[in-house]
């Protein structure tokens, strides 16, 4: 399938995809003679996207992270899941759709599941405001963490959103009393909690789903304290040009590698070669086995104990001297 | 771990090298009003004249809020280090360590108040902002293991702009780890006093900052999620008069008082007297 939309790195992957598709459209019954000279091409484009993806630079990462192909929570709702009812509301305010939240099963097993949701396009942005967050999204959000809570239900949350939205309501709603509130909560919620970055994680808006007691994150998800363009501006004045965004990537390490050795995150789930918009299928397929035997691992544990254990976890994170 | 230093070192040096003489002319930044330092001090930098609460010091608050020489400061050990080789991060923790005269931007410390112990974590905007790194979140911690350790009532006084971008996902960490801490207070049931002063915003007004058992601000202290900047740029227009000050906090419900600077330690003391089942105390908060 050759990408409509590719990034710019990505340009000799879709040019080599573009010209597979046109001898195949040449070949109409597939003669023989022309599926001689795709199978080369076809393993040469394998190559090519191993080659390309192996050397990403952090940049390059973060716009993968971004991409609008790239699947999102209801894709892997979709495809990991089954039985999903959504849950609307915080109760207190409105919905908010830029979070998702409701029942599903895993295995036939129910969950609680709860992500930041983007729109594929603009009009669906609007409705999901970009995936940034208004206090009563995180709201929602703890509500669904509570009733699962209530029901012995365990809680998987997707990360994926460029941070809280910082506008006149949500501030006058208390956007920081919203994510102080469940990362509060999370840290002693008496379910097992497993968070995935699978995009952007971008700052305390996706801690407030991100205190659990596995934190995953796909292989070319990036997880940060502040966007590339935010550190640039402030770093270097300009947050447009590449090279100074580049650096902003870099100095940052927001990459999956590099959360890994800093121990903020588990485990790195890998993704299909090229990323994971090339194949939503297989990337949900590996997540769900990634989900499947953590998920074995927490069931047996006592509420007590996994709260402990998540503390002790997040109580670790630092470096220091003294 | 030792968790009182073993010799305890007299605080007026780190003063004295910062200190410019008492007799120094000093502008209100609000009212232009003019008078000497000593005054402004005496009057704990509330301008006499318009009542703005000018920036202090973390040692000044430990100073307001606990009982004369009952000051005894933890964790002076622990120095931040530069977890991800960022760009000047340690040219710029030097230069701090210079011109604020602290190791890093909280400083935490037993004491007591009208006698009753406490501890105490006051933050401090002369350093870097008062941003929030590892040693920031890590010293919280440790106060905060301390009194669940002693079961002594703690108190945070906020200013800050938020994480320490410098240490990355660690700083953003640290908002996890502090709440942590915090919920395992909450569980035993040691009361949490947060106090929010100018400013408080970021990472710390979106976690410990906002999770207090009573939160109170300082009159005119800014306080948000996101900075006025940013909202500006987002929503394209000019924010409201008063947006994000402490009044607008309060009156959106995401306060329980604003606290004259005056009152703020007969306020804190009369709320944990209520907190820990203590009978009022007679006298001094008597107000
Ligand atoms: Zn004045």
């Amino acid at each position: 399938m050759a990408t409509a939309a590719a990034l710019d790195f990505e340009k000799p992957i879709a040019e080599l995809e573009q010209r597979i598709d046109d001898l195949k459209r040449l070949a109409g019954d597939a003669s023989y003679g022309v599926a001689l000279e795709i199978e080369p091409l076809e393993k040469r484009l394998t190559e090519l996207r191993r080659e390309i993806y192996k050397q990403l630079t952090p940049l390059q990462r973060v716009e993968v992270a971004r991409f609008k192909l790239r699947p999102f929570t209801q894709d892997y709702l979709d495809r990991i899941f089954t039985d999903f009812i959504e849950l609307h509301g915080d109760r207190a305010f409105r919905e908010d759709a830029a979070i998702v939240g409701g029942w599903a099963r895993l295995e036939g097993e129910t969950v609680m599941v709860i992500g930041h949701q983007r729109g594929r396009d603009t009009k669906d942005n609007l409705k999901r405001n970009f995936a940034m967050p208004h206090p009563e999204g995180y709201r929602k959000a703890l509500r669904l963490m509570k009733l699962a809570e209530k029901f012995h239900v365990p809680v998987l949350t997707f990360i994926d959103t460029p941070g809280a939205w910082p506008g006149l309501g949500a501030e006058e709603r208390g956007q920081s009393e919203a994510i102080a509130r469940n990362i509060f909560e999370m840290s002693q919620l008496g379910v097992p909690i497993i968070a995935t970055v699978i995009g952007e994680g971008g700052s305390g808006g996706a801690l407030a789903l991100g205190v659990a007691d596995r934190v995953l994150m796909l292989e070319n998800a990036v997880y940060s304290v502040i966007s590339v363009e935010g550190c640039a501006a402030i770093l270097w004045k300009d947050n447009k040009s590449i090279e100074s965004k580049e650096r902003a990537a870099k100095a940052l390490r927001i990459t999956a590698p590099d959360l890994v050795e800093l121990r903020v995150i588990d485990e790195i789930v890998p993704e299909p070669e090229g990323g994971a918009h090339t194949n939503h299928d297989l990337a949900a397929a590996t997540l769900k086995s990634t989900l499947i035997r953590l998920l074995d691992d927490l069931r047996g544990l006592r509420p007590e104990k996994l709260v402990r254990r998540r503390r002790e976890k997040f109580l670790r994170m630092g470096q220091y001297i003294g | 771990m030792a968790w009182f230093r073993k010799e305890r070192k007299p605080r007026q040096p780190r003063r004295e090298k910062l200190e410019i003489p008492r007799d120094t002319w000093v502008k209100c930044e609000a009212c232009g009003h003019t008078d000497i330092r000593d005054s402004f001090e005496r009057n704990l930098n509330v301008c006499p004249n318009c009542d703005y609460h000018r920036r202090v010091r973390a040692s000044d608050y430990l100073s307001i809020l606990l009982d004369e020489d009952t000051i005894d400061e933890t964790e002076t050990e622990l120095r931040s280090t530069d977890p991800l080789n960022f760009p000047d991060y340690p040219a710029r923790l030097k230069k701090s360590i210079t011109n604020a005269g602290d190791q890093d931007a909280v400083i935490t410390a037993t004491g007591r108040l009208a006698g009753m112990p406490l501890n105490v974590g006051a933050m401090d905007f002369a350093f870097m902002g008062g941003s929030m790194g590892s040693v920031v979140g890590e010293k919280l911690s440790r106060l905060g293991q301390h009194s669940l350790e002693k079961k002594f009532p703690l108190v945070i006084i906020s200013a800050s702009g938020g994480a320490r971008m410098q240490e990355g996902v660690l700083s953003l960490m640290q908002m996890a780890k502090v709440s942590a801490m915090l919920s395992m207070l909450a569980e035993r049931r040691i009361p949490y006093i947060s106090v929010l002063t100018n400013p408080t915003t970021g990472g710390v007004s979106a976690s410990y900052a906002m999770l207090g058992d009573a939160i109170i601000a300082e009159p005119g202290a800014v306080i948000g999620f996101a900075g006025p900047r940013v909202i500006k740029s987002t929503i394209g227009q000019d924010l409201p008069d008063g947006f994000q000050t402490a009044e607008f906090l309060l009156e959106h419900g995401m306060l329980d008082a604003v606290v004259h600077r005056h009152e703020l330690k007969a306020t804190v003391g009369r709320l944990l007297r209520h907190m820990t089942g203590k009978p009022a105390a007679t006298g001094w908060s008597a107000a």
